[in-house]
């Protein structure tokens, strides 16, 4: 049975996509996910897409899936590392995945996820609660 | 020289659909397309070939390299026998979807090609023509 | 005006003579160039008289447009295509339809006898064709070197726009002249390809070199800003000239949250902040 590898960093959940996803194997992703995340008590998951020469509406969907997923179980998502002529092509679509972080690799996705929490704990901190 | 300059796949599973972009990707590949073309191509290509076989129950892509104009180009051609769209112009717009998804299949699909063409009615099935060239 | 029959008959009955001579006249005025063989010169006359002889039936005056032409039109297209390859002048391509007139005019005399009313009535009518063919080479031959320059002048153009590294993770990119859709496709690739290359944060988008932003332009520049965020970049446009800005609010474009400055100055002081690095003066 196929399926897409999580890797634990820390308090953060890597995902790299690299082969050509089906439905069974997104469906798959996102059990999986939302069970690590709760598992482990993630704050924040990368999804890795540089490996990825193709973005269509049906990846796309899920990766907002896993994003509100995610965010519902208390983790914040970041996609990392989309290739120049998916960024355009997903443009022309009219696929602008609002709402949604980016980053260029995932060190910088981990940097922003760090300021994210950060700022989220700040926050928390100034509401006295 | 013998190539093949055309050809069909079936598009009756989600596998089918990995596989005819693929081809997609190869057959832009060998025209000399640029990456991005390569990848609107095929982007577009997924779009269409996921509608007929989620909403048109399953068909078939048909492909052909052409000269036009001394360009060369890629044509697709999606055909379902399915339920087939009753109301094309609201199907064209933008943000309309049958309920599944985002909803950007075919005017979406229409933006990454240099032709499009579509024939579809109520039960008679759809029929999508993509064009891209050099 | 009466339909020629006697070119017809000329191209069938002396098809290899023609040929021969037509051949002859063409190694005489095109002074041997070698840009093309003669195997493909001696192809390229022989489908055109084949061709000739099935149009010709149909001759009416100049006028080549109907569809018994298409086939002639059609051969004459693509030969005009592969001569604008093969580095031929507009003239010479023409040449090749013209010089068959004296070969074609001998055979009509030889053929029309004692006729001289037809062989007048022949003689025009075989010329007015062969005009109108000629013209059409030219013609066709012109459209497709534009096209070749237009390819050319995008390549220029890749070459020609110039990503600029200001910091490092800051990209500037100053844009001039008129930005239409096959302009804003090249540059955009080009800088998403550099922010990949470089690990740059931050493009700026410099447009003080840009006379007018309509709808269109300011689609594309949307669109610019767009991708770059979807690969994990920011954008900032500078160079908003008052007059643009006017043009911006008037035509109800939405900037949709893009963070402008008024020059590139104000722009990198905001880029480098923003990276966290501090100035000190």
């Amino acid at each position: 049975m196929d399926r897409i590898p999580i890797l634990r960093m820390g308090e953060f959940l890597l995902v790299t996509i690299q082969v050509d996803m089906q439905d069974q194997l997104a469906l798959r992703l996102q059990e999986d996910l939302t069970a690590a995340i709760e598992r482990h008590s993630s704050k924040g998951v990368l999804i890795d897409i540089s490996a990825l020469e193709m973005v269509d509406s049906f990846i796309g969907r899920m990766i907002s899936d896993i994003s509100g997923m995610g965010r519902i179980l208390g983790a914040e998502t970041i996609v990392t590392g989309m290739q120049p002529a998916v960024a355009i092509t997903l443009v022309e679509l009219g696929l602008s995945l609002p709402g949604i972080a980016t980053a260029l690799d995932v060190e910088r996705g981990m940097e922003v996820l760090r300021a994210k929490i950060r700022n989220g704990a700040d926050h928390v901190a100034d509401d006295g609660r | 020289m013998s190539q093949t300059t055309g050809g069909e796949v079936p598009l009756k599973s989600e596998h089918d659909i990995v596989l005819a972009r693929q081809l997609v990707r190869r057959l832009t590949q060998q025209l000399g397309f640029s990456i991005v073309d390569q990848t609107k191509m095929v982007t577009a290509s997924s779009e269409l070939a996921r509608n007929a076989l989620i909403h048109g129950g399953g068909g078939a892509m048909q492909w052909h390299l052409f000269t036009r104009d001394a360009k060369q180009g890629l044509e697709l051609v999606f055909i379902d026998a399915g339920p087939g769209i009753a109301n094309l112009e609201l199907a064209m717009t933008d943000g309309w979807s049958s309920g599944q998804g985002l909803g950007m299949g075919l005017s979406g699909a229409r933006r990454l090609v240099n032709d499009f063409n579509i024939r579809s009615a109520a039960g008679a099935g759809t029929t999508v023509t993509i064009r891209r060239w050099k | 005006m009466v339909t020629s029959c006697l070119i017809a008959t000329v191209l069938r009955k002396q098809r290899k003579q023609l040929h021969e001579q037509w051949m002859l006249e063409l190694g005489r005025v095109s002074a041997g160039r070698g840009r093309i063989s003669s195997e493909e010169l001696a192809q390229q006359t022989a489908e055109f008289l084949a061709l000739l002889e099935q149009a010709s039936q149909h001759a009416m005056g100049g006028e080549i447009s109907s569809n018994e032409f298409k086939e002639i039109r059609e051969f004459l297209e693509r030969v005009s295509r592969s001569r604008v390859q093969q580095g031929f002048s507009s003239d010479e391509t023409a040449t090749l339809i013209f010089s068959f007139k004296r070969p074609l005019f001998q055979a009509l005399r030889a053929e029309a006898g004692k006729d001289a009313d037809m062989l007048a009535d022949e003689v025009w009518t075989a010329t007015e064709l062969l005009d109108a063919l000629g013209l059409h080479t030219v013609k066709t031959f012109q459209r497709a070197r534009e096209e070749v320059i237009n390819r050319q002048q995008q390549e220029m153009l890749e070459l020609s726009t110039p990503v600029v590294k200001l910091w490092d993770g800051i990209l500037a990119l100053p844009m001039i002249g008129t930005l239409d859709s096959a302009r804003t496709q090249i540059v955009m690739e080009s800088l998403l390809q550099k922010i990949v290359e470089t690990g740059s944060q931050i493009a700026i988008l410099d447009i003080t070199g840009v006379p007018t932003v309509d709808t269109l332009v300011a689609q594309h520049l949307l669109k610019t800003v767009t991708a770059l965020r979807l690969m994990g970049a920011e954008c900032i446009v500078s160079g908003i000239r008052p007059q643009i800005a006017q043009t911006i609010v008037h035509l109800g474009v939405d900037l949709q949250g893009i963070t402008t400055k008024a020059n590139l100055a104000d722009a990198l002081a905001l880029a480098l902040k923003r990276i966290g690095v501090s100035l000190t003066r």
